[in-house]
């Protein structure tokens, strides 16, 4: 057969689904658990054939082009080492009896139909596709993060649910103004909703419209980004689910939500007489990053500590889209990968801690690197590195995001720059207790899978060191297609 | 002249929808506001049949069976078995008092008027009032679910939110997908009413107030 030929894309959507019954039917979680990751696996590498490979002509519903290859690959990637992860995580809590094994094969279904969920809205070219794949990907984290069953559990999937049905519900909205504006300039029908067609088409389109629709879009794609005020649901999801859920919805799902404003602030792009929409973006991100960076201080639950650290960095991508401009997108996209890997090698060391601590509370957990060397000094690298300290990665995205801003608009660098410290201080405040000092707690050994931990800040740290020049012509090309 | 018929009966049965939407805000008892959903759904299943005999697009009848069915039938059904087997037949509370909550909707109607029809002003008339009545719909669904506290209340504002997107989607001439959209929130709207027939959220919380399941925040213990 000849290598060239393989079809990459169905297997990005047909592994997971066919996984996901698999899973949903097989018995034994040591079993599932293995296809999990093997599955997992397998997209990712098909994920990463997408590079070497003729690309296929976008069709009407399906689309791979420069700009999400780069998400697909990110996407799959943390994929991959969360089912390693989980595959560790979830052997405990079989053991201490939090998970069921019935409640284990779902969990796995889910799992992978998350992941179809999420491939599917970053390659549809259709704008209805992209709004049922985010749909799904919304419906199968809320059923995770409500798994343990405990009261506040359900509250959290409770609040995630309505939160989340009334952002999806506003992006349908501006969906909807969105083929009204493309339809007398396309004409009616399935093409109207294709996104490479409207691209072509809308500098003809009725800017009123066009407006209105990315203001219900921004906000409503925004609240899964967990862009304040919209955010509510976010820690509440990210404390009460599974911790890979956690790194799932941190490193991923955010991420997804925010590609899907990303193609529609490209569609308000090309047509001149719109609004520049990266205002809306500049402010709803520094909005995010002030309000979390003040949050941090008051937490004294450890993923709902991280969880903030979330919207803190959503705030910061958030902004760095609006500025817009080659650098500015440029960081933009360097500091969503970064955060993306960062942030889940995170919630992989802290899903071990809470479960050998059997505590997610901060106060209680102290002197880390004295009990769990391993793990407490994967934290502590992970925290220096999402604090934003040299030399990993998100200091160069960081200082990248900052000092473009400094070059263009002054006054607006000054509250990011005050965002972005004290989050710092915060972080290192928290830290500085969990990680040092006289430890609490059980000092048992655990099996923690540390090498998906310590792959993704190797990464981290190469990437802050030293990025490859394919890597940075990529991310730049890219960069100019953002606009 | 029987473009003027088409135009007027769209135009009835889509103010018909904002006009029950108005009648849910005053509703205080669980029972009565399941009665008036069913209506809310009734309508809209009208109107986009409407829709599917006036644009000539016969798949948009699904959608309109799908409304009828499932959403005037078998949800207000369940729903008012999980109410009556939970005990809460009778009140709901509301955060502000009635006439407020019609002033505050009659100002978001405005508002959703002032400005889909300045900016719609390209697209047919048909299409530009549908739109306008469909905003409405979504602002007050948006403000039930706002003011009201109940977790089955809320279900019912998040389903007459969901009707008004529907009638949007219905009323856009040719939008491909509307009735993948409507099986996709049908299903969404499932989970959520078997989400509370399963959890029983009454028996883990002892009320459905959402209120009350605040206070189980890991924060504050």
């Amino acid at each position: 057969m000849n290598p060239l030929a393989y079809p990459a894309v169905p297997a990005i959507l047909g592994i997971p689904v066919a996984a996901a019954v698999l899973m949903a039917v097989l018995p034994g979680y040591r079993l599932t658990a293995r296809i999990n990751v093997l599955a997992s696996l397998a997209t990712f590498l098909s994920a990463l054939s997408l590079f070497v490979l003729n690309r296929e002509e976008a069709g009407t519903y399906v689309l791979v082009d420069d700009l999400n290859v780069v998400f697909i690959v990110l996407n799959t990637l943390v994929g991959f080492t969360t089912s390693v992860f989980s595959a560790s995580y979830i052997a405990h809590e079989l053991e201490t009896g939090r998970l069921t094994p019935v409640y284990l094969r779902f969990y796995h279904a889910m799992y992978q139909t998350l992941m179809f969920g999420m491939n599917l809205a970053l390659m549809a070219n259709n704008i209805g596709v992209m709004w049922v794949a985010i749909e799904l990907a919304t419906l199968t984290t809320v059923l995770m993060v409500g798994i343990y069953r405990t009261p506040e559990a359900l509250e959290a999937a409770w609040k995630y649910f309505i939160l989340g049905s009334v952002g999806i519900a506003l992006a349908l909205f501006g969906t909807i103004l969105v083929y009204m504006a493309a339809q007398p300039v396309v004409g009616e029908g399935p093409p109207a909703m294709v996104w490479t067609v409207l691209l072509k088409n809308a500098a003809e389109f009725d800017p009123a419209l066009l407006n209105l629709a990315f203001v219900f879009l921004l906000f409503g794609y925004g609240t899964k980004v967990g862009l304040a005020p919209l955010h509510a649901w976010l820690p509440d999801a990210h404390a009460e689910g599974p911790t890979p859920i956690s790194a799932v919805l941190s490193g991923l799902l955010l991420n997804v939500a925010l590609y899907a404003v990303l193609r529609f602030k490209m569609l308000l792009a090309a047509n001149p007489r719109a609004i520049a929409p990266g205002m809306l973006m500049i402010l709803l991100g520094l909005l995010s990053l002030t309000f979390a960076a003040f949050m941090l201080y008051r937490r004294n639950d450890i993923k709902r500590l991280f969880a903030y650290s979330s919207i803190e960095h959503m705030g910061i991508i958030t902004f760095a889209f609006g500025m817009g401009g080659p650098l500015a997108n440029f960081a933009g996209l360097l500091h969503m990968t970064m955060h993306s890997l960062t942030k889940s090698a995170i919630f992989f060391a802290v899903g071990h801690i809470t479960q050998v601590k059997g505590t997610q509370k901060i106060g209680d957990i102290r002197g880390l690197t004295e009990s769990h060397p391993l793990l407490g000094w994967g934290l502590v690298i992970g925290v220096i590195a999402i604090a934003g300290l040299p030399p990993l990665g998100i200091f160069t995205s960081e200082f990248l995001v900052v000092t473009s801003t400094f070059a263009r608009s002054p006054l607006l660098a000054m509250p990011l720059v005050t965002g972005i410290l004290v989050a710092f201080g915060a972080l290192l405040l928290r830290l500085n207790g969990m990680a040092f000092g006289v430890p609490s707690g059980s000092k048992a050994p655990v099996e923690a899978s540390i090498v998906p931990l310590y792959f993704h800040l190797a990464l981290v740290c190469i990437a802050g060191l030293y990025l490859p020049a394919p890597l940075v012509a990529w991310f730049q090309h890219v960069a100019r297609l953002l606009g | 002249m029987q473009h003027g018929l088409n135009y007027d009966v769209a135009h009835m049965l889509a103010g018909g929808l904002v006009l029950v939407s108005f009648m849910m805000l005053y509703q205080v008892r669980l029972s009565s506001l399941l009665r008036v959903f069913a209506a809310h759904a009734v309508v809209l299943a009208l109107s986009v049949a409407w829709q599917a005999y006036v644009q000539g697009a016969p798949h948009l009848f699904v959608t309109a069976a799908i409304a009828l069915l499932f959403k005037a039938l078998v949800i207000p059904v369940a729903l008012n078995r999980i109410i009556v087997r939970l005990g809460i037949y009778r009140e709901i509370e509301t955060v502000f008092g009635i006439g407020l909550a019609m002033l505050v909707g009659m100002g978001l109607v405005a508002l959703s008027m002032a400005l889909m029809l300045r900016v719609t002003a390209e697209a047919t008339p048909l299409a530009r009032e549908d739109l306008a009545f469909a905003l409405s719909v979504v602002l007050l669904g948006l403000m039930m679910m706002v003011t009201r506290r109940n977790a089955v209340s809320q279900v019912v504002a998040f389903m007459s939110l969901e009707n008004g997107l529907i009638l949007a989607a219905a009323g856009a001439q040719g939008m491909p997908l509307v009735v993948e959209i409507s099986v996709a929130f049908s299903v969404l709207i499932a989970f959520i009413v078997i989400g509370i027939f399963l959890f029983r959220i009454r028996e883990r919380f002892d009320t459905v107030n959402v209120q009350a399941l605040d206070s189980f925040r890991g924060e504050r213990s």
